[in-house]
């Protein structure tokens, strides 16, 4: 059903787009209206609601004291999750997640990770006994396209607003979870050599080819991801980079720094 | 346990990488087509430390029916580690890091597969990393698309897959175990030989400058697999030459 759909909505996009035009009036490079409340789950140390256009996703962090990794005896963990939840979308069934779902939570957790968002080594309580876990949870409310970005960035700003339950649990007093990095998603899709940002879901379902680039404060790449059944040329990866660290500073400078 | 970390290692020594090679040099790479006799196509492939075999069955009913296309066949890309092929054994099955590459490996092939050939049905791709040292998907990938065209699979033209990584602030190809687990940035990449990317991931941190710099450098390593992929091709069915060479047992 949704396959007819989107084989009648193929060629009025396609057509628009001829025109230089996407159907909601957008440019190519513009992302819809951003939105983003924090705090709202009062239970979670840390959580923020992001809009991006009709797109919702909620993220929460919960925190806990546990044993490190045997090969990081000194640093925190961080577990990320994603549930697409079948509210969410008709195409969402329920039960564990299947592999879109582990794919989002999994470059959720690569922004954080390795642009060292979060500083781990604060983490540790006892070296090699005690650390910290941060549990990342993201829960897609409405997948109207594009949710990875709207994930991405509800999880840096849920961490923004994180505070360790200290106090919880005998560790001292509460304290704001020290953040040193704010990554940011920015993801295209690709077609007939239009790179178009901010997917909506009818764009990201005529598309074959998605970009993800995950960026840093520096401008540095922290995190890729290719995704779909298409192909790209070296000549669009690095136009979608240009952009896309562009796009991010502003997100970024609008958002998170203000 | 030892715990290292990256300023424990001395990556490069009179210029060249822990194990001799040259930044912009691959490890060896050895591939033989058609190792396993039951399945449509099949390939082992040697890159480095790494020992990764690949298995096509199909075009093939599709099971269970309801994911059966009505216009093209669909491709399933099973990537598994082998619980020994780790240093830490690794729990067997499934995990979320496994579910992830199959996914992207798929997609790397699946842009070449002429799939509207075969409607209704499945091409089954099963990648068996028996040992591991840094490069299994790049590996399993280079595997898979050989035993794709072993199995007769028409397809618009080869994969071939390479990573750059960067160590000690230096763009290196073909990262190795060491410089993957204590390195900076890890980039793999699929594509054909026309230099389409079919497939893209990155982790760690690479200015723009140096990201294009590792993706120049990793197509480099692509261009050359893709040799190696078509004289192991050639190899096999070279010997083959007339129909009715095999051998027919009658009993």
């Amino acid at each position: 059903m949704t396959n007819v759909i989107s084989e009648i909505k193929k060629d009025f996009i396609y057509n628009l787009l001829l025109k230089g035009e996407r159907a909601d009036g957008r440019t190519f490079d513009q992302y819809r209206e951003i939105s983003i409340q924090r705090d709202v789950i009062r239970k979670a140390e840390g959580s923020a609601l992001v809009k991006l256009g009709s797109s919702q996703v909620l993220v929460g962090v919960k925190m806990q004291p546990g044993e490190p990794f045997p090969d990081s005896p000194n640093r925190g963990v961080i577990i990320t999750n994603a549930e697409l939840v079948p509210l969410a979308s008709p195409s969402f069934e329920p039960g564990p997640p299947n592999e879109v779902g582990i794919e989002l939570a999994r470059l959720v957790d690569r922004g954080v990770r390795e642009s060292k968002a979060v500083d781990l080594e604060a983490l540790c309580i006892v070296p090699g006994k005690q650390v910290w876990i941060v549990f990342i949870d993201v829960h897609i409310l409405d997948d109207c396209g594009n949710i990875l970005d709207a994930a991405s960035l509800g999880a840096i700003s849920a961490l923004l607003c994180t505070k360790v339950p200290a106090s919880r649990f005998g560790l001292g007093e509460d304290y704001v979870l020290p953040i040193r990095d704010l990554p940011i998603a920015t993801s295209a899709i690709e077609f007939n050599d239009v790179l178009m940002f901010d997917p909506g879901v009818d764009e990201e379902a005529i598309a074959n080819t998605k970009l993800t680039i995950i960026s840093t404060i520096e401008g540095n790449i922290c995190g890729t991801q290719k995704s779909g059944t298409g192909m790209l040329k070296p000549e669009q990866v690095y136009r979608i980079i240009d952009i896309a660290c562009e796009k991010a500073k502003e997100i970024r400078e609008k958002f998170l720094e203000a | 346990m030892i715990v290292m970390d990256e300023t424990d290692i001395t990556f490069f020594k009179d210029g060249l990488r822990l194990d001799g090679r040259r930044a912009d040099q691959l490890r060896p790479v050895k591939i033989e087509v058609g190792v396993l006799a039951r399945a449509d196509g099949s390939c082992y492939i040697e890159m480095g430390g790494n020992k990764v075999i690949a298995a096509v069955y199909g075009p093939r009913e599709v099971h269970p029916r309801h994911l059966q296309e009505v216009s093209r066949a669909i491709v399933r890309y099973r990537y598994n580690m082998a619980s020994f092929s780790v240093e830490e054994r690794k729990r067997p099955g499934p995990d979320r890091r496994s579910y992830e590459l199959s996914k992207v490996s798929r997609e790397a092939l699946e842009p070449v597969i002429l799939t509207s050939f075969f409607p209704r049905s499945v091409i089954d791709v099963f990648v068996e990393v028996l040992q591991a040292d840094a490069g299994t998907r790049t590996a399993g990938i280079n595997a898979a698309a050989v035993a794709l065209a072993d199995a007769g699979i028409p397809m618009k033209s080869m994969i071939s897959s390479c990573a750059a990584g960067k160590v000690a602030d230096t763009i290196v190809l073909d990262p190795m175990k060491e410089e993957d687990n204590f390195g900076q940035a890890d980039l793999p990449i699929a594509m054909t030989p026309n230099g389409d990317i079919t497939l893209m991931q990155m982790d760690g941190g690479l200015t723009p400058d140096e990201f294009r710099r590792a993706v120049e450098m990793a197509m480099k390593g692509a261009r050359d697999i893709y040799e190696i992929q078509r004289q192991a091709l050639v190899n096999k069915y070279s010997q083959l030459t007339e129909p009715g060479h095999e051998e027919v047992h009658v009993q």
